[in-house]
């Protein structure tokens, strides 16, 4: 056995190009079903825990998978926004608490998430330097988009403008970072979190600019009427809040109305949140609450599905790359019928020849199986961290 | 003392299965330990001959019998079997594995027959065979590698390494400078005297005959040409 053992490892280490390519081949074959498996289901674990983590979530009607994406994730377009009134209308309720999301504007590749504090307490985020925010202006960083933007407590953080060439559009707010929170694992790592207000003021809703009262302004005031002073264009507004520059800031019209993308409802108990979803069923409100775990269960069935379709993509696959395998070996059979023939010649036996090619089929497969087996184990072990990664970058 | 007989075939008839060429030999024997040369053309039958004695090849009649064996009633299993525990062959072109390195060829007939042991001996004597006829640097390397002349004596040493009593080669010394044809046939010579071996061989090199105490030519042994 050791003999026959011997010549087929030798024969496979000789044509060593060969025999890789047929052990990848076969350990793809293998490898991918499972390593398909245990992505999808790391996945899906990964996705649906913080969506079970969130109990209810309000939102402009529409896509509730937009919406939940955009809310828990901070992925998909920015959805349609519902006006501050729905949040304290549930807040009126007292069927839950709500907490303000507003995430529609970025520091570069990060989104800028305008909400309160309640919003750390709930999703657990812990400091690892700093403090919370107090004031407008300030902002708080994940441990990924910190490292990323290479910055720090006490340093400043500008929001992106939104196009470059929209000289009305909104313009960047310089925002100090006084805290950043330890690494959570999940999206909020990448996300540059901000008081809605400031959220507000990066949209224009809300701005400073110099007091048009004081001496030496004249030239910035286009009318006066009585206390009512009109700017011109002349005005110096701030993009940068500032202690000496704070009382400046004032927000314009009804707060009722400024926009929110989404609200996070924690309802006081099941029954709350049943009868907080009921009030949403009317067909007068222009709202929708969705749970979060649903709509990502319905997603995943979709995976689920596609990931059926692809496995038994693999399968045929699979099955053509063993059928083209085959003839490789059996076109290496007519190659090597004179090896054969020698050592029949000399005294071999036709069994021990074909024990000798069962062998180095045996070979491949096991060397398949198991580059395919730590492939695997790879996927199991690492794979985790490569889906966080992902979803959080 | 009588001469013992080493090989004999008797009332042989051979024909090919194409071409309408066949051998018939009536009778031809070689004594224990004699040395022969088998001469003739190319394509006129010598290797047909070495096969024969071999029963790599099976007559249509009469019988081969070598070692006391008659080797053309045997099945495969056990022409096999006596292939391995009699006979060392060198093949006209050498049929190394090329896969193996020279060590690897020369053990091989270990390898691929359970009832031989491969042990320190065995190994041994496969150094001790690649030192005489020079290719004890060589036997890492892949015998694809080698030269002819070198292929050739490692197939030499394939064929001696398990001490047969009938050596049959086929013109071991054909790829060979004059140097190293006298020494393979030296080895040939010299392995075949140190075990009371019979020798066989085939050759083209009319220089080398007279170092052999009897030669053939497979002319005589001609029957019809040209239809079967």
């Amino acid at each position: 056995m050791t003999d026959i053992l011997f010549l087929a490892w030798r024969y496979l280490a000789h044509y060593r190009v060969k025999t890789a390519i047929l052990v990848t081949s076969i350990a793809l074959i293998v490898f991918l079903p499972v390593g398909l498996n245990v992505l999808v289901g790391q996945s899906a674990e990964q996705l649906t825990a913080r969506a079970e983590a969130t109990p209810l979530l309000v939102g402009a009607k529409g896509s509730p998978l937009e919406l939940v994406l955009s809310s828990l994730y901070f992925e998909s377009d920015v959805p349609d926004d519902i006006p501050w009134a729905e949040l304290e209308a549930i807040a009126d309720s007292g069927l839950a608490q709500p907490i303000p999301l507003d995430a529609r504007f970025r520091a570069r590749a990060h989104p800028i998430v305008g909400t309160s504090l309640e919003y750390f307490d709930f999703r657990g985020l812990r400091l690892a330097e700093g403090r919370r925010m107090a004031v407008v202006g300030e902002c708080m960083l994940g441990a990924r988009a910190a490292a990323d933007l290479a910055v720090g407590v006490g340093d400043a953080v500008l929001s992106s403008p939104e196009s470059l060439f929209d000289l009305a559009g909104v313009y960047p707010l310089r925002m100090r970072v006084v805290g950043v929170f330890a690494a959570s694992h999940t999206p909020d790592d990448r996300v540059v979190f901000v008081d809605v207000k400031t959220s507000w003021i990066i949209q224009g809703l809300g701005h400073g600019h110099q007091d048009l009262a004081a001496a030496g302004a004249a030239a910035a005031v286009l009318k006066q009427e009585g206390n009512l002073i009109t700017a011109n264009a002349s005005v110096v507004q701030y993009n940068e809040i500032t202690p000496e520059n704070i009382d400046s800031f004032h927000f314009h019209g009804d707060l009722g109305e400024y926009p929110l993308t989404g609200v996070i409802a924690v309802p006081r108990d099941e029954k709350s949140g049943v009868l907080l979803m009921g009030r949403f069923e009317r067909p007068e409100v222009a709202a929708q609450i969705v749970r979060p775990a649903t709509v990502m269960t319905e997603l995943l069935d979709t995976v689920f599905t596609v990931r059926a379709y692809v496995v038994a993509a693999i399968g045929f696959a699979g099955v053509g790359t063993l059928a083209t395998a085959a003839l490789v070996f059996l076109l290496s059979l007519r190659l090597r019928e004179r090896e054969i023939e020698t050592i029949v010649k000399i005294g071999g036996s036709p069994m021990r020849v074909a024990a000798i090619l069962v062998s180095e089929i045996v070979v491949v497969l096991v060397l398949g199986a198991a580059f395919a087996g730590v492939l695997a184990v790879l996927a199991s072990r690492y794979g985790s961290e490569a889906i966080r990664l992902w979803i959080t970058s | 003392m009588p001469v013992e007989t080493m090989v004999q075939l008797s009332e042989i008839e051979f024909r090919y299965p194409v071409g309408g060429f066949a051998l018939r030999i009536p009778l031809l024997e070689v004594a224990r330990g004699e040395s022969v040369a088998v001469i003739g053309p190319s394509g006129s039958g010598k290797t047909t001959l070495l096969q024969l004695i071999a029963g790599i090849s099976l007559p249509a009649s009469g019988t081969v019998t070598t070692n006391g064996t008659a080797v053309n009633l045997l099945d495969d299993a056990a022409r096999r079997e006596f292939r391995i525990q009699n006979l060392g062959l060198v093949f006209q072109e050498f049929e190394l594995l090329e896969y193996l390195s020279v060590l690897d060829n020369v053990l091989l007939p270990y390898r691929i027959h359970p009832r031989l042991t491969l042990d320190s001996g065995v190994r041994a004597r496969a150094l001790a065979l690649a030192e005489c006829v020079g290719v004890s640097s060589k036997l890492d390397r892949k015998a694809r590698k080698l030269s002819q002349g070198e292929k050739q004596r490692a197939a030499v040493c394939r064929a001696l390494i398990a001490e047969p009593r009938l050596l049959l080669a086929d013109e071991p010394t054909g790829n060979l400078d004059p140097d190293n044809k006298q020494r393979v046939l030296d080895i040939l010579f010299e392995q075949a005297s140190d075990s009371h071996s019979t020798l066989i061989v085939v050759t083209h090199d009319r220089d080398l005959l007279d170092r052999f105490e009897r030669v053939i030519d497979v002319k005589e042994f001609h029957a019809d040409r040209g239809k079967s």
